[in-house]
């Protein structure tokens, strides 16, 4: 584990959310038996050692009306797979890209991108126009929309 | 350059009833506190009092706002995002192909797991695909070998290989 003590208590304690009043670190540090200056140099610490990414507020999108979520599988050449990745990645629609790895023969797609829209009908007209400009189309896809969500928490980590 | 828009993914000829009260409900305010706090928080002695300045509105303000939209359920949670794999844990996205006659039960057994993040049905063979997070990455396989003992259906697991964008940022 790369966390001491105070850092793994310090996690736990924020992991579900900072406290909503005026010195929250304040309020953190009290129950860690620590002052709000040393929490706030801890905060940093993890911060500037990346296993913070960062703060700040987390939203529902479905409740935000971004309710047609759809994870666009591709199934790229492997040679290909760096410049259609940076490709995809760079157009805002895309909200996440990553390349997995395909499990044959039920699954040969290797390159993942969500897009998130309002409505399920725009989200394809975006993918069609994605597939267009990039020059896509002899690259197999299946666009995977969400049905039902069942469960949506931050993971835990301690 | 990033050129095609998420906002322009709403279509107004579409705007039914239900976009229209939801936009009654999450006033301009709301919208610039979701807007700009997503993209990040100070880290200061009275973090909300400086995020309020650069909105315009009080501190007292922003922490009642932000609280309604937790209570409601707009807002998941307001805090620190971790790097899991920094932190020396394990992610791994993972699908299962689940018959509709047994996918509820499924979907209760596995979400049972603490490990299991998020969990979503779509639209394919691979009808389940849910997100774990482990404290260690050796715990992925064991988890996994855990979901497929406890539902009977194999789990594929696609981890990430390489990222190429994250920037989940929803503009409201």
């Amino acid at each position: 584990m790369v966390l001491n003590d105070a850092e793994q208590q310090l996690i736990s304690l924020i992991q579900g959310g900072l406290p909503l009043s005026s010195r929250p670190w304040a309020e953190i540090g009290r129950k860690m038996n620590m002052d709000e200056e040393d929490v706030l140099q801890q905060v940093r610490s993890l911060q500037e050692r990346g296993l913070i990414k960062r703060f700040g507020l987390v939203v529902r999108h479905h409740e935000l009306g971004y309710t047609a979520n759809a994870m666009v599988v591709w199934d790229v050449p492997d040679d290909q797979v760096q410049s259609v990745g940076e490709a995809l990645g760079r157009h805002d629609c895309v909200t996440l890209c990553y390349q997995r790895p395909r499990r044959l023969p039920e699954w040969p797609y290797n390159l993942f991108c969500m897009i998130h829209g309002k409505d399920r009908e725009r989200v394809l007209e975006i993918i069609d126009e994605l597939v267009e400009t990039e020059g896509l189309q002899d690259i197999p896809h299946e666009v995977l929309f969400s049905g039902e969500r069942f469960k949506q928490r931050g993971a835990k980590y301690l | 350059m990033r050129y095609c828009s998420v906002a322009s993914a709403s279509s107004s000829a579409a705007q039914n009833i239900s976009d229209l009260l939801r936009d009654l409900l999450l006033d301009a305010i709301d919208r610039a506190i979701i807007n700009q706090l997503q993209k990040g928080f100070p880290i200061c002695e009275r973090p909300y009092q400086e995020a309020a300045q650069s909105l315009g509105i009080s501190e007292t303000e922003l922490i009642q706002r932000l609280q309604a939209m937790l209570d409601d359920k707009r807002l998941s949670r307001f805090g620190p995002l971790y790097h899991a794999e920094r932190m020396g844990g394990g992610l791994s996205l993972c699908a299962m192909a689940v018959p509709a006659e047994d996918f509820d039960e499924v979907a209760v057994q596995v979400n049972r797991f603490p490990e299991v993040a998020h969990n979503y049905a779509r639209d394919h063979d691979l009808n389940m695909w849910f997100v774990l997070a482990t404290e260690t990455p050796q715990r992925i396989d064991e988890v996994l070998k855990e979901i497929q003992a406890r539902t009977g259906y194999p789990v594929y697991n696609m981890p990430k290989k390489q990222e190429f964008f994250v920037g989940l940022h929803f503009e409201v």
